[in-house]
């Protein structure tokens, strides 16, 4: 039973680290490999406001969530502008950026264990199984993201746009979409989900740079996995994959949790492309 | 409605130098000035190869060897983009499958290094051919992340089954006897494949390749078998890269985890996108300055990698061309202003 | 050149291709005899292309079956049903742009299709050979065209380059997707004559068109697609008269004065 608690709340934090880069890929295909290195940039800017600043948690947040899209908005408008259209170079150049982020928090000094204090100590029994109240605020959250994003992406304008832009991108152009703007957009929108995702879920164990690799890794997987594109592959993807590591570090030991992803990210690729629950055209995925 | 005019009153314009068209074809045996204009930079290449590492003190030479091992693997993964369009961002798994197979061979077997390197290169080629082989089919970002995943994969497998070596790797293995040897192996076969590759891109063969990057489905509907060639590159690539690694294992005698990397996957597409991709001079060069350039900032740390990640990505935004590019227009054409 | 009447040449039964909930291509069923003409013909979107794709490979049809010279090609891949002789040319010209217009033409030379046919040059004589051929399709030989890239040509030399291409590899069956559209006149009567001369010199053609007239010239018989379907088989001149073609193009209740 407690199997499927873990396994639910592992869904949730795959689902928040991944909805940003669902939605910027998905919607923009605009593929952001520092996806990873903005959410532990994130934790990391938490921690010195909380710590350095003195701000309060409100605070904090806030400014994070801000600067975080301004971060998003400053990678497209500074690097992805001039790439788009060539996947080599997008894929290159935003991983070049993020590296370099993840890279310069180690510099700068951030070595060594850091953490963030959670909100609510205590915890809550369901069903028999302890879970802690961060993690319950992560999985409540989630919940409100993926509500709140399918709402944006079916129901405003903006989203909308987004969602024309992906498809066919001159004909969005010729209705008067500016593809550079919403992509902009999009960029910054992804980023700050990725900075909400690391508020709520890195308190819940140490910070270290490191993780930035991580999270782009479980990203990339549900992505690939559920779909570009698709938020409900997104969703389907993180449970999938939480559940298949839960069980593997119950039936194979914690060092194999890793293999898991990847071997899923790997047969994914191989046998379906555009994912379970993709919409690229058939043409479109094979040579 | 504003007024439509132009502010240009010059503008550049490029011609190729004279003596350039007159070394066209057979044209370059006219006279000795033609043939020293073709002669020349490659024949700085190849005694550049051949001198400099005499030259060079000690401590260099090593580098030297690294140099060679990041250009091979930049020139590996530039003959997969350029040839076939296929981004591998997986170099890694090049270099920890030829070292792996090399250590293998070597503690499994005993076997000597001058049978060891060849057969660990074929080898790891063909292992990496048959790994890649499914993936051979999917598109460039898929591939790409394929690529980058394989090298994490292999490293998670080693440490959790702790098979070959486990986490501290394969140790006293055979190294190079005599320096020499090692350094001038490396300065041939750099100096071999960079030639035979860019005489494949000329062949009929190298046309065809590169017809399949502009459009496969012509190709196709020629009667070739993309996925064959594909193949065929995909194991040429893989040449160059498990000789990297097997080199490697050689050169240190030990054989570890650490041969996967993202070191390798990177730094070999840092070296691409300064020196140029399309032709196998901008991996070179890009090597040639960014492998000595690393080794210095060695000593300070991670910066080492934010520097790499600065320069890729100024690179690929700002001079996606690269630096070969630029300096082969310079010696082949002029530029001069023009009236408009 | 009459049709011989012997076993056709390409046998296509029941193809069925969807995309999602989308029927391209319905129950199609023909024969095409060796030597003929084929047109094919229909309003857009009635699964033309999808057709073609079907047969030469690039799709797999869901139901059907395609057999080439007796033998079964269905669901194989392009490059071997290439290989079999059965060419075609694409709607969507895509040449190699930065490669000159001869070179081109040494990637089909390199098949292994055209280096079993004597005449497919071996090493260094491909160039010649491209030449060749390209005089053959109607590029000027002594002027500069063969040797311009192919993102120089305009419309008409890229289409022969096409066709080039099925000739370069000896194709016995050409199936040429909307070859003639968007040439200019002058284009279109210089390329007519090429593809009856083909057609003289033994082989089958199968034309995809909008362009009716020059068409029901070429083609000894026709097949009407409207929505997947085949609603006609027969004479060109007889498509002209028929109730069902009559309404794929012009709809219910008109009358039509042709």
């Amino acid at each position: 039973m407690d199997l499927f608690v873990y396994g639910l709340i592992n869904a949730a934090c795959l689902v928040m680290i991944a909805v940003g880069f669902s939605l910027v890929y998905g919607v923009s295909r605009v593929a952001n490999f520092a996806h990873g290195a903005v959410y532990i940039l994130t934790g990391f800017v938490v921690w010195t406001f909380l710590n350095k600043a003195g701000l309060n948690y409100s605070l904090t947040f806030i400014f994070s969530l801000v600067i975080t899209a301004l971060i998003g908005f400053g990678i497209y408008q500074g690097f992805l502008i001039r790439v788009r259209g060539m996947p080599a170079s997008e894929i290159i150049s935003s991983f070049a950026v993020g590296l370099g982020i993840i890279e310069l928090l180690k510099v700068i000094g951030f070595v060594g264990v850091y953490g963030n204090r959670v909100f609510f100590r205590g915890s809550v029994t369901i069903a028999g199984v302890p879970v802690d109240c961060q993690r319950l605020i992560g999985v409540g959250t989630a919940v409100a993201v993926t509500l709140f994003l399918f709402y944006f992406t079916h129901y405003t304008k903006i989203g909308l746009a987004l969602r024309g832009i992906a498809q066919d991108e001159p004909a969005a152009m010729m209705l008067g979409i500016d593809s550079d703007l919403v992509a902009s957009l999009s960029l910054a929108l992804g980023s700050a989900l990725a900075a909400l995702a690391a508020i709520i879920l890195l308190p819940l164990g140490n910070i270290y740079p490191g993780i930035g690799y991580d999270a782009l890794l479980y990203a990339v997987a549900v992505c690939i996995v559920g779909g570009l594109g698709s938020l409900t592959g997104t969703v389907i993807a993180s449970l999938l994959l939480a559940y298949a590591q839960v069980l593997c570090i119950r039936l194979l030991g914690g060092q194999w949790q890793m293999v898991a992803i990847f071997l899923a990210i790997l047969l994914i690729l191989i046998f379906k492309p555009s994912g379970l629950l993709g919409r690229q055209k058939e043409l479109e995925e094979r040579v | 409605m504003a007024d439509v005019t132009t502010n240009l009153e010059r503008r550049k314009e490029r011609i190729d130098r004279g003596i350039k068209v007159r070394t066209e074809g057979i044209y370059a045996l006219l006279s000795y000035r033609e043939i020293f204009y073709l002669l020349v930079p490659r024949g700085a290449l190849v005694i550049g190869m051949l001198v400099v590492p005499a030259l060079l003190p000690e401590l260099w030479q090593r580098v030297f060897s690294l140099i060679g091992i990041y250009a091979l693997l930049a020139m590996a993964f530039d003959f997969l983009l350029s040839f076939v369009g296929l981004v591998c961002l997986g170099g890694a798994l090049w270099v920890g499958v030829g070292g792996y197979v090399s250590g293998a061979l070597a503690s499994g077997f005993g076997l000597p290094l001058a049978g060891n390197l060849p057969l660990a290169t074929f080898v790891g080629a063909a292992l990496c051919t048959l790994l890649f082989l499914p993936c051979l089919t999917l598109r460039d970002i898929y591939f790409a992340i394929a690529s980058f995943v394989y090298p994490f994969i292999f490293l998670h497998v080693i440490e959790a089954l702790q098979i070959l070596g486990g986490t501290e790797g394969l140790i006293g293995l055979p190294t190079f006897t005599n320096k020499w040897v090692a350094i001038y192996l490396m300065a041939i076969l750099l100096l071999l494949f960079f030639f035979a590759l860019r005489r494949l891109g000329s062949e009929d063969v190298g046309l065809v390749i590169r017809a399949i990057r502009e459009n496969d489905q012509a190709v196709k509907a020629s009667g070739i078998n993309i996925i064959f060639w594909k193949a065929v590159v995909t194991f040429v690539a893989s040449l160059l890269g498990c000789f990297a690694g097997a080199y490697l294992c050689a050169l240190y005698g030990w054989t570890g985890m650490s041969y996967f990397a993202l070191d390798f996957s990177i730094l070999p597409i840092a070296c691409l996108v300064l020196g140029g991709s399309g032709n196998f001079s901008g991996s070179l060069i890009g090597a040639f300055i960014l492998v000595p350039l690393s080794e210095l900032l060695r000593a300070f740390g991670p910066v080492r990698m934010v520097v790499y990640a600065a320069i890729l990505a100024f690179f690929v935004v700002a001079r996606p061309e690269g630096i070969m590019p630029y300096l082969t227009r310079k010696y082949h054409q002029f530029e001069r202003w023009v009236e408009v | 050149m009459s049709p011989e009447a012997k076993e056709p040449i390409v046998k296509v039964r029941n193809v069925t291709k969807s995309f999602g909930v989308v029927m391209a291509v319905k129950n199609v069923t023909f024969d095409l005899s060796k030597g003929e003409i084929l047109g094919i013909i229909g309003p857009n979107g009635s699964g033309k292309t999808t057709l073609i794709n079907c047969i030469t490979g690039f799709l797999k049809p869901e139901k059907g079956k395609i057999f080439f010279d007796g033998k079964e090609i269905t669901g194989m891949p392009p490059h071997r049903i290439a290989d079999m002789g059965i060419g075609r040319t694409f709607q969507i010209m895509r040449p190699y742009y930065n490669l000159p217009a001869y070179k081109n033409l040494i990637v089909p030379l390199s098949s292994p299709r055209a280096k079993r046919f004597a005449g497919g040059g071996k090493l260094g004589e491909r160039d010649t050979v491209a030449i060749d051929i390209l005089e053959d399709v109607g590029f000027e030989r002594d002027a500069y065209v063969p040797y311009k890239l192919a993102g120089a040509l305009p419309l008409g030399y890229l289409k022969r380059l096409e066709l080039g291409r099925c000739i370069a590899m000896r194709s016995d069956v050409i199936i040429c997707d909307e070859v003639m559209s968007g040439l200019s006149s002058a284009e279109i009567a210089s390329l007519v004559p090429l593809i009856v001369k083909l057609n003289m010199t033994g082989n089958t053609f199968v034309m995809i068109e909008h362009r009716l007239r020059e068409l029901f010239k070429l083609a000894n018989t026709v097949i009407v697609l409207n929505f997947g379907e085949k609603i006609f088989e027969g004479k060109p001149e007889a498509a002209l008269e028929d109730n069902g073609v009559k309404e794929a193009y012009f709809g219910k209740g008109r009358e039509v004065r042709l």
